[in-house]
């Protein structure tokens, strides 16, 4: 497709979308010196509102999508939207507010309705995750876990300590290490054993780093999609030396209702709203990446949180004085945040617990569905997700751009790095029998047929707008806009 | 095709060709092979001091990175420019034209390998 | 159950696939002493009642007042399309375009959205856009200790506070060390910020127009850092960068920016756009997502991430930064909204931002006991000093007038008690200004 610069037309008016022209209207030549002015106006698009429409309405129908295909990406949790929740972010009387109203004393009185919102989503993630407090500034889930593993090192440093070992598994998303690293940690990793976190590993660890160690990073169900059973040992091991537990709540949609972290001895959580609580992944963003701990990190949460008062209106808390700071511009992605308190409110406790439940049955049901089709490395139960690896002599890539061809998005592949040629599907709940079935066939077809041709296979997909890019001549010659093409 | 057995090997996969009181380094074929097209090399500048076993570049393919790990130590004399523009100049020709860069030594060679224990090294890694 | 489709017969035979009698056999891996000790949420609601409630809480909102609240933050106009287009479910409900094949829409997006980010600023390059303006300062500045060598970063105090103070919390635990140089009533001390960067500066940060409103040209103090061997970086108001000497001609090497302005609701705090941009030279050490332009096995043109040994999930402890999204849809919105108005679109709306302010300061300069901070230019906010402490005036007006004055500085700027910053965008009308003025000129 053209870009938008190739349908722009020098001098075309735009004039008209969104302000009236007044003949009286000052140049800024009138009202700023010249030496303060840029030479020439910036090259933008110059195109009617109607090419402009056709133009992103075009480029939408490249994309796949939860509203157009099954989209089993593991790890990601492609949920349905609801339609009622984007309803509600877009409702004026929240989209019009400017966050700095709420930090004047009468503007205090003029955002009763919103920092109602954040105190009961607060209070939501609290009761579902069995934490004390959140903080909800967060602006997604890789920064939750900035902001978890430094209040991990606030805790530290309030002790008067400085411990520099942060133990991450092996099965880690690649975000732990790097947002350990940025909050100043040195990432040790932790072999599992058979797929799980392993208690004599995690003893030696702790031998070896002893007075040295921060914490240790989790998640869990794991990466492999499987429910770590030593956890009660894992929590003693870690708290005998007094470091702390971090909860990566990327797979929470498989726990909702059945366990609570906080419960069983987590001290800092972040969750992905974006994932577990149905908010829409945008394209790759905005997300909200809220950071829950138990009582003694409470002290150290980012500042301001809200809280409700006696006379029963809302308010900011008054500052701890041992926060990390600020991790957002104010409270957080507030549009991300309404669409999530929304979807708890519609669901309530029997709907989020249901969504867990549903949630791991899609993906037994399709394990077993696949395990003839796929090498499914664990067979045990797995939680929201499993992994599985190509069958014997073709690449996990391979069956992934065939699945694009049969018009559904691939599974999450290549991660984890523990299984070979792995693929990794997360079916979620809000996905039928039929639909899990129509996918369990194309699998098996992308199979059979890869068999029997695998060069037709290697070219696939054959009926998208393109085929398989040439990365490598993306990444040598860089044309990374229009004008270093 | 086999590792030169003129050259010395560490078992980070660089090479090392000594001549006289300096070395000239690069990528093995093993680890141009592990990366898959290389779309970036950062190797250190001219002047800079390089000490054997610590890190002193990157190279990158698309799904991949690996640091660049001196196999000796001294000071770099000379830098291969090509790769700037020319990367995969490193998969055609590891052991050639796909040099990285000169160092003038700062004493003996020593601690790497010879053809043969590079190649078990490699033979180990491929499982 | 609300958006889960199995009926009881689809769920029976399902659990009899998996092979087990209940769904809560699942989950025997969970001990009965590890289950919830309490899941007090409320009961579900239908539909219709769960948007009732929202939309009372909704109504608990007053956003019909007349405001001139802007430090960083602006009203402005949203094109109608812009919510119709980015509302396109293809666009909202697709993941990250790791698939490119099936995700050209997203990915060609966000290389035309860093083509006119570049092109705003007047740079190289943007990437595919960061959280927000205060987490995209942070990441410029790492950027800059990366590229230098160096750990010493100099700040403009005229800054953004609110950005400024993320980078402090962003930078805690890092080796680096944030200088921070004093503001002069609302003006940067260009003078004091070039005695601060030296051979150790790894970068020198200052906004323009900076907190206070006023415009400046940092060309000079640009060019004192390049002799240094320090990089400079400039925080940019995108609207206003339709007219303003850009970040490129100014010698900046970064360029950072708040993107909520352009068709992002203000949506009480986010989500917003950090904006990006740079010079070539410094690509392997831009944090973020990255659109790059290549061609398919049969020549097609087509789009795919790229550069991404950069990122966390391949470098993972020494990635450029942990971030994994970019504001996707925020970057779409803004894209979308910089096609409608275009170049001459986007100078009306600041002229007009700007006509108003100037028309606000002489109606409020007339009032007794009013001047203005400095005499420095301004483009569409300003700062004035009031008789009084300006908190207390701003409560009073929106109490007894529904009106918002703008914002008290005093909170983020010691002796600064009575001094209040006036934004205007093209939302604003004279008939407001009017109104501003005379119920404050009441209360003096």
């Amino acid at each position: 497709m053209k870009t938008i610069y190739e349908e722009s037309v020098p001098g075309r008016a735009t004039l008209g979308i969104v302000l009236k022209d007044d003949p009286a209207q000052p140049g800024c030549a009138d009202m700023l010196p010249a030496q303060m002015l840029r030479g020439a106006a910036p090259r933008l698009p110059e195109c009617a509102e109607i090419d402009v429409v056709r133009h992103f309405t075009g480029l939408a129908e490249l994309n796949y999508s939860v509203d157009a295909n099954f989209y089993p990406l593991g790890s990601c949790t492609m949920k349905y939207n609801p339609k009622c929740t984007e309803a509600v972010s877009q409702l004026p009387g929240f989209a019009r507010l400017h966050p700095m109203l709420a930090q004047l004393k009468a503007g205090e009185k003029a955002c009763q309705g919103a920092l109602q919102v954040l105190c009961d989503t607060e209070r939501f993630l609290c009761e579902i995750t069995g934490m004390k407090g959140f903080t909800l500034q967060p602006m997604a889930g890789a920064n939750g876990e900035f902001t978890g593993v430094s209040l991990i090192a606030a805790y530290h440093q309030a002790k008067g300590r400085s411990r520099r070992v942060m133990l991450i598994p092996d099965s880690a998303h690649g975000t732990n290490p790097a947002s350990a690293a940025m909050a100043g940690f040195t990432a040790v990793t932790v072999e599992s054993k058979d797929g799980m976190v392993d208690p004599e590993a995690l003893k030696a660890a702790v031998a070896e780093h002893g007075d040295n160690l921060a914490g240790l990073m989790m998640t869990c169900p794991n990466t492999l999609g499987l429910m770590e059973t030593r956890l009660k040992e894992i929590v003693q091991i870690i708290h005998s030396v007094d470091a702390l537990l971090y909860y990566d709540g990327a797979n929470m949609n498989a726990i909702m209702g059945k366990m609570r972290v906080g419960d069983v001895g987590f001290d800092v959580v972040h969750l992905n709203l974006h994932k577990t609580f149905a908010t829409p992944h945008g394209g790759g963003g905005p997300g909200s990446g809220p950071v829950g701990v138990c009582e003694k990190l409470l002290p150290f949460l980012p500042a301001p949180r809200v809280e409700r008062r006696a006379d029963g209106s809302y308010g900011f808390m008054i500052d701890s004085g041992k926060s990390i700071g600020r991790i957002g511009p104010f409270y957080g992605s507030f549009g991300v945040i309404l669409k999530a308190c929304a979807y708890i409110v519609r669901l309530g406790a029997e709907g989020i617990k249901r969504a867990s439940e549903y949630a791991v049955l899609n993906a037994n049901y399709m394990r077993r569905k696949l395990e003839d089709v796929l090498q499914v490395p664990f067979d045990r139960i797995c939680m929201h997700e499993f992994v599985a690896s190509a069958p014997e002599g073709m690449r996990a890539l391979d069956i992934a751009k065939g699945l694009l061809e049969l018009g559904y998005h691939a599974p999450t592949i290549y991660f984890p790095l523990l299984v070979h040629e792995c693929l990794m599907p997360e079916p979620t709940e809000t996905e039928s029998k039929q639909t899990l079935d129509a996918f369990c066939d194309a699998v098996r077809k992308v199979v059979e047929d890869g068999r029997k041709d695998p060069e037709a296979l290697a070219q696939a997909p054959r009926n998208l707008p393109v085929t398989r890019l040439d990365e490598t001549a993306a990444a040598r010659h860089m044309i990374l806009t229009e004008d270093m093409a | 095709m086999s590792d030169p057995k003129e050259l010395k090997y560490s078992k980070t996969h660089e090479w090392v060709r000594v001549e006289g009181e300096e070395a000239v380094v690069g990528i093995t074929q093993f680890a141009q092979d592990a990366l898959g097209d290389i779309t970036y090399v950062e190797v250190p500048a001219e002047g800079d001091a390089v000490e054997q076993e610590k890190e002193c570049g990157s190279v990158e393919s698309v799904k991949a990175a690996s640091d660049l790990i001196s196999p000796v130590t001294g000071t770099v004399v000379a830098v291969n420019a090509e790769l700037e523009n020319a990367p995969e100049v490193v998969n055609q020709d590891p052991y050639g034209k796909g040099w990285m860069f000169k160092v003038k030594l700062a004493g003996p060679v020593e601690g790497l390998l010879d053809a043969d224990a590079y190649a078990k090294v490699c033979a180990e890694e491929a499982h | 159950m609300p958006y889960i489709p199995h009926s009881q017969a689809e769920l029976e035979e399902m659990l009899a696939t998996v092979g087990v009698k209940t769904l809560d056999d699942l989950f025997a891996d969970i001990s009965p002493d590890m289950r919830p000790k309490s899941f007090n949420l409320p009961e579900g609601m239908d539909e219709g009642a769960a948007c009732a409630f929202f939309e009372d809480l909704a109504a608990r909102n007053r956003t019909a007042m007349a405001s001139f609240l802007g430090a960083g933050y602006y009203d402005h106009n949203v094109p109608k399309a812009v919510d119709a287009l980015a509302g396109q479910s293809a666009f909202y409900t697709a993941y990250t375009p790791y698939q490119a094949e099936c995700s050209q829409g997203t990915l060609q997006a966000i290389f035309e959205f860093q083509t006119a980010i570049a092109r705003l600023m007047d740079l190289d390059f943007a990437n595919a856009s960061v959280y927000d303006g205060g987490s995209a300062l942070f990441e410029a500045s790492t950027m800059c200790v990366r590229q230098t060598k160096r750990s010493r970063v100099v700040v403009d105090e005229a800054v953004n506070p609110v950005w400024r103070s993320m980078l402090a919390t962003y930078t805690a635990n890092q080796p680096i060390e944030i200088v921070t140089v004093p503001q002069k009533n609302g003006t940067s001390d260009v003078d004091a910020l070039k005695a601060a960067v030296d051979g150790q500066t790894a970068c020198v940060i200052v906004q323009n127009p900076n907190f206070f409103g006023v415009v400046s040209d940092f060309t000079e103090l640009f060019a004192h850092a390049k002799s240094q061997k320090a990089l400079s970086v400039i925080s940019v108001y995108p609207v206003m960068q339709a007219v303003l000497k850009t970040p490129g001609e100014m010698g900046a090497d970064v360029a950072v920016g708040e993107g909520q302005s352009l068709g992002l609701p203000l949506s009480f705090g986010g989500p917003y756009l950090g904006l990006m941009a740079c010079r070539k030279s410094f690509v392997r050490q831009m944090p973020g997502r990255l659109v790059g332009r290549t061609v398919d096995t049969q020549g097609r043109t087509g789009y795919v991430l790229t550069l991404q040994a950069r990122e966390q999930h391949i470098r993972r402890a020494k990635a450029t930064s942990n971030i994994c999204s970019n504001q996707s849809l925020c970057a779409l919105r803004a894209l979308i909204y910089l096609s409608l108005v275009g170049p001459q679109g986007l100078r009306k709306v600041a002229e007009r931002g700007m006509a108003l302010a100037r028309y606000a300061s002489q109606m409020l300069l007339a009032l007794p006991g009013v001047t203005l901070l400095n005499d420095r230019p301004f483009g569409n906010e300003f700062a004035v000093c009031l008789p009084k402490a300006a908190a207390p005036l701003v409560d009073a007006l929106i109490e007894r007038y529904g009106v918002v004055a703008g914002y008290p500085v005093g909170r983020h700027y010691q002796g600064m008690d009575n001094v209040l910053l006036v934004a205007c965008t093209e939302k604003n009308t004279r008939e407001q200004i009017d109104r501003l003025v005379e119920s404050l000129g009441g209360l003096l």
